[in-house]
């Protein structure tokens, strides 16, 4: 018992819980009686000694579960080990509750946590969906209804579409880039650690008097500043969730940049990678900006500043400006992953060489860049300098366009390819397609300044959004999931059922989504209990889609869930693709390769007879394999 | 390698979007007109709809055909044509998107500076948000005090004068096509001509707490004679202590100003 004390390990992390809540409460009770102030505070924006021990308790926890054990020891000038693996690879199911330093499993442990909060996001948008299924009061009161939209986003962004990509391109990216492991492994398992925190912050604000933070996802000054304690439980969860993801981003840049293998000069880098480098780089440049408006918000709540105080010449919109500035980029940073899974996922199903590959690239920095110059769309009748409107609508407007190369590229690739849709990974790339479509379109109607003036905050939006972010993200998502599942699981889905889910999901989505942006160009403002009830027929329309929508994903977990322990055995390559990940065992070796493989050629070249993308190991020293050539076939025009 | 049917592909988009324009056109998505503004905007939104249409049953017409066409038989294992790309295309879709997404940046900002013109005899109204009731100040008429009730006449430009109290509140008319935030600490406007009499409804459009749900209020638009009438029907006046949280800012700073002699930070207040 007390060497397991003194291990790492959920004991340790469970005394370190509990010790670093009393610090952070007797700190707070002690300095209060110290200046002679009552123990408590419980105003509704106060509540010290719960929000002290509230940061205190999760870096306990974390100390206790071994997240820095390795650092400290270096600092302190003790013994390290560089080459201890003892925290690296799992045997056996109780590794995945480990702080495991492997990517593939750290991959698998963000896919699974992310899965489990995607399915309470559902829940939580179900229970909407019920209330809102009828105009009047159904099942929850007003207040409650706030916190459940609020909680909704939240959950969703921060828990599940953010990290899921980042867990996907955990396990299938350095080992498509030949690496044996993420540039810093430490570092990785630290990032995936404080996920689950920040989805307990985020949940645990129901148990706060006053109810979970219910000020929206955007959590607007002034009404976040004045609400009830949930709001500082938001602030606080952001930043881990956003710790969280600017570790992991700088994690890819950096195995991105140093650990490609021999050969892999940028333009051999698949998509994915592409697509990882640029997400990354908006990760690192704008997440401290939603960091930053939530701190603010935090000071002014809980130490009285006055950044959004009106009346003590704070600036109200400045908020708007902060918290945009990184939740445009956001919403790419929720998109451009699954743009790299697309490319991957077409191209191999359609045994095709990605069309016009290095357009492709250049339209993800394009986006990039372009993101950053945008983010004042979201305010167009938010009272902010109208001089501004003009130049942000252009460059909105522009952005259409890297999104247009894209889509049509996606196209291009298919035409003259042979096209397989038995995977339900193909199915779904094929229906992101025409779904996302749309919802860059409404996208451009949004960035038109008289349109927006009309459908700005109305179910227009909420159309817009779930078009991209369910049609567009979550898509992409099921598609790299039955992708690489595989390759994860090393067995094999249960494709009927995959055609089920895929099915009930596309129509699904299009029923719930379509008639929203009905609804709300006809005048339904959105974040509302109640609506007129000339728009009952259709709201009870997309609740009744949208129940059938939560039950088909139930189909999905039970698919995965199964087939991962029964599914029959993959094999390594049952795709026969070309790229790294698909020329290792799978689930791959713990370190990845034997011997790192040599880049030869470009990551899509089927249909080139004899030429390779990469040479493994294993293939002895005598194979000597030219450097292949892309082709230069074009398309007769 | 067989060459594309451009001729049927391109009259097969034809087709679609034109049958998809002429069934969307038929709809009045924005709902009845009611201002000067809306016209514009229908029009614009009508034109967008064209331009997407077509755009859409390219994607789907592309789609359709390729998976028609190159659908891989069951067992066959072959590739694809090895085709990386064709630079003329890869043109062709980046210039075109360019110029139909400037157009339409170009026809909007038309639009929009057309909605905004102001006039010189507009009748300004002030406009109070708190959670969770709307208020309404005629300044040009003694100054007298509506609640939850707005009257506007028809057929001259309203410029609405929008002072949020406490959080932020959006002023939405959605048969007026207009809408815009009120800011605590800030000054902003709606410029609109309504055009139409009839009974709206105003609606609170930002989420400002418990009671957002119901911040709503009845618009009248009368003729200018019965909008008089009703005015002079009124008795209340604007209530001191909306004047003054409204205005506490700036009387703050002046105070500290007397008191310092100078000018101690700059105006917030003003956009
Ligand atoms: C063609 C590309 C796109 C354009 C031009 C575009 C434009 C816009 C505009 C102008 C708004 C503000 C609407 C308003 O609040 O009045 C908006 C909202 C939003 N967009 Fe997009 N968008 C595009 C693609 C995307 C993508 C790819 C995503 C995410 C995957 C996305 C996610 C969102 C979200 C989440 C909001 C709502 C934020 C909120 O108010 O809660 N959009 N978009
Ligand atoms: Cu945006
Ligand atoms: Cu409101």
């Amino acid at each position: 018992m007390a060497a397991a004390i003194r291990q790492p390990g959920w004991y340790r992390g469970a005394i370190g819980l509990v010790l670093g809540a009393a610090f952070g409460f007797c700190l707070v009770v002690g300095l209060r009686l110290l200046s002679g102030l009552d123990a408590f505070q419980t105003e509704q924006t106060g509540y010290p000694q719960v929000i002290v021990p509230l940061i205190t308790a999760p870096f306990g926890f974390l100390f206790g579960f071994g997240a820095f054990d390795y650092w400290f020891r270096w600092a302190a000038g003790k013994p390290t080990i560089p080459e201890d693996h003892s925290g690296h690879g799992a045997t056996k199911w109780q590794d995945y509750f480990k702080f495991n330093t492997d990517h593939k499993v750290i991959g698998t442990q963000y896919v699974v946590t992310t899965l489990f909060f995607f399915l309470i996001g559902g829940l939580l948008a179900l229970l909407m969906r019920a209330e809102l299924a009828q105009p009047g009061t159904q099942i929850v009161a007003a207040n409650t209804f706030n916190g459940l939209f609020s909680t909704h986003a939240v959950v969703m962004i921060f828990l599940f579409i953010i990290p899921v990509f980042a867990g996907l391109a955990n396990y299938v990216l350095p080992l498509m880039i030949g690496a044996p492991d993420m540039a810093f492994p430490r570092l990785n398992a630290l990032s995936f650690w404080l996920l689950p925190i920040a989805g307990i912050i985020f949940l645990g604000s129901f148990l706060a008097p006053g109810g979970s933070f219910d000020a929206g996802w955007t959590g607007y000054a002034p009404l976040s500043t004045g609400a009830p304690l949930g709001q500082t439980f938001f602030n606080i969860g952001v930043q881990f969730a956003g710790a969280s993801s600017i570790a992991t981003a700088l994690n890819f840049l950096v195995t991105i940049i140093t650990m490609r293998a021999p050969g892999m000069n940028l333009w051999r880098m698949p998509l994915l990678v592409w697509a990882n480098l640029s997400t990354s780089l908006l990760v690192v440049g704008a997440t401290p900006f939603v960091a930053g408006a939530q701190f603010m918000v935090f000071f002014d709540r809980i130490l009285g500043m006055n950044f959004f105080n009106f009346l003590e010449g704070g600036d109200v919109i400045s908020y708007q400006h902060i918290f945009w500035f990184y939740s445009h980029p956001a919403v790419y940073i929720m998109m451009l992953p699954g743009f790299g899974i697309i490319s991957e996922i077409i191209s191999t199903h359609a045994r095709k060489p990605v069309f016009g590959y290095r357009l492709m690239a250049l339209a993800l920095i394009g986006i990039v860049v372009l993101s950053y110059s945008v983010w004042a769309h979201h305010m167009f009748v938010a009272g902010m300098f109208s001089w501004l409107r003009v130049p942000i609508m252009i460059t909105t407007m522009l952005i259409a366009v890297p999104t247009g190369i894209k889509v049509f590229s996606w196209l291009g690739t298919l035409f003259y390819g042979k096209i397989h849709t038995y995977s339900t990974a193909m199915l779904f790339a094929l229906a992101f397609i025409i779904t996302f479509t749309v919802g860059g379109i409404s996208g451009v109607m949004l960035g038109m300044i008289p349109i927006d003036i009309h459908v700005s905050d109305t179910y227009f939006v909420v159309a817009h959004i779930h078009f991209v972010l369910f049609g567009g993200s979550v898509f992409t998502i099921f598609a790299g999931i039955y992708h690489w599942f595989p390759k994860m699981t090393g067995r094999m889905y249960d494709e009927r059922l995959g055609r089920i889910h895929f099915w009930g999901t596309l129509v699904g989505t299009w029923m719930t989504f379509i008639p929203m942006h009905w609804i709300g160009m006809d005048g339904m403002p959105r974040r509302v209990a109640d609506y007129a009830s000339q728009y009952g027929d259709w709201n009870l329309l997309i609740s009744v889609s949208a129940f059938v929508l939560g039950a088909v994903q139930l189909v999905f977990l039970y698919n995965m869930i199964v087939s991962w322990r029964f599914g029959p055995k993959a094999g390594p390559n049952p795709w026969r693709a070309n790229s790294i990940e698909w020329q290792v065992s799978s689930p791959p070796p713990v370190f990845n390769f034997d011997e790192i493989p040599r880049v030869v050629g470009g990551p899509y070249e089927y249909g080139t007879p004899g030429a390779r993308h990469a040479i493994m190991g294993g293939e002895g020293e005598g194979a000597e394999v030219p450097e292949t050539k892309p082709s230069t076939v074009t398309v007769p025009s | 390698m067989t060459r594309l049917p451009i001729l049927k592909m391109v009259l097969a988009v034809i087709v679609f979007g034109t049958v998809q324009s002429v069934i969307l056109l038929q709809f009045n998505w924005f709902g009845d007109e009611a201002s000067t503004a809306a016209k514009p905007i229908d029009t614009l939104l009508d034109v967008t709809i064209i331009i997407s249409s077509f755009i859409f049953a390219i994607v789907c017409v592309a789609l359709g055909y390729a998976l028609i066409k190159w659908r891989a038989k069951p067992g066959d294992e072959s590739d694809g044509l090895p085709i990386h790309g064709n630079t003329r295309l890869e043109i062709i879709w980046t210039i075109i998107p360019v110029i139909i997404v400037l157009g339409l940046a170009g026809y909007s900002w038309a639009v929009l500076d057309d909605i905004e013109k102001t006039d010189s005899n507009a009748l300004h109204i002030n406009a109070y948000a708190q959670q969770f009731a709307w208020t309404f100040g005629y300044p040009e008429d003694g100054n007298k005090w509506s609640e939850g009730e707005l009257h506007v006449p028809v057929d001259r430009q309203v410029i609405f004068d929008l002072q949020a109290q406490d959080v932020i509140h959006s002023f939405w008319v959605p048969e007026w096509r207009i809408k815009k935030d009120a800011v605590p600490g800030l000054e902003t406007e709606v410029i609109v001509t309504p055009d139409k009499e009839g009974t709206y409804s105003l609606i609170c459009a930002e989420l400002c707490g418990l009671g957002h749900t119901t911040m709503r209020a009845t618009v009248v638009v009368e003729s200018e004679a019965k909008y008089k009438a009703w005015l002079n029907k009124q008795t209340t006046q604007v209530p001191e202590d909306i004047l003054k949280t409204t205005n506490q800012y700036e009387a703050d700073q002046l105070k500290k100003e007397e008191q310092s002699g100078g000018i101690e930070g700059s105006g917030v207040i003003e956009q």
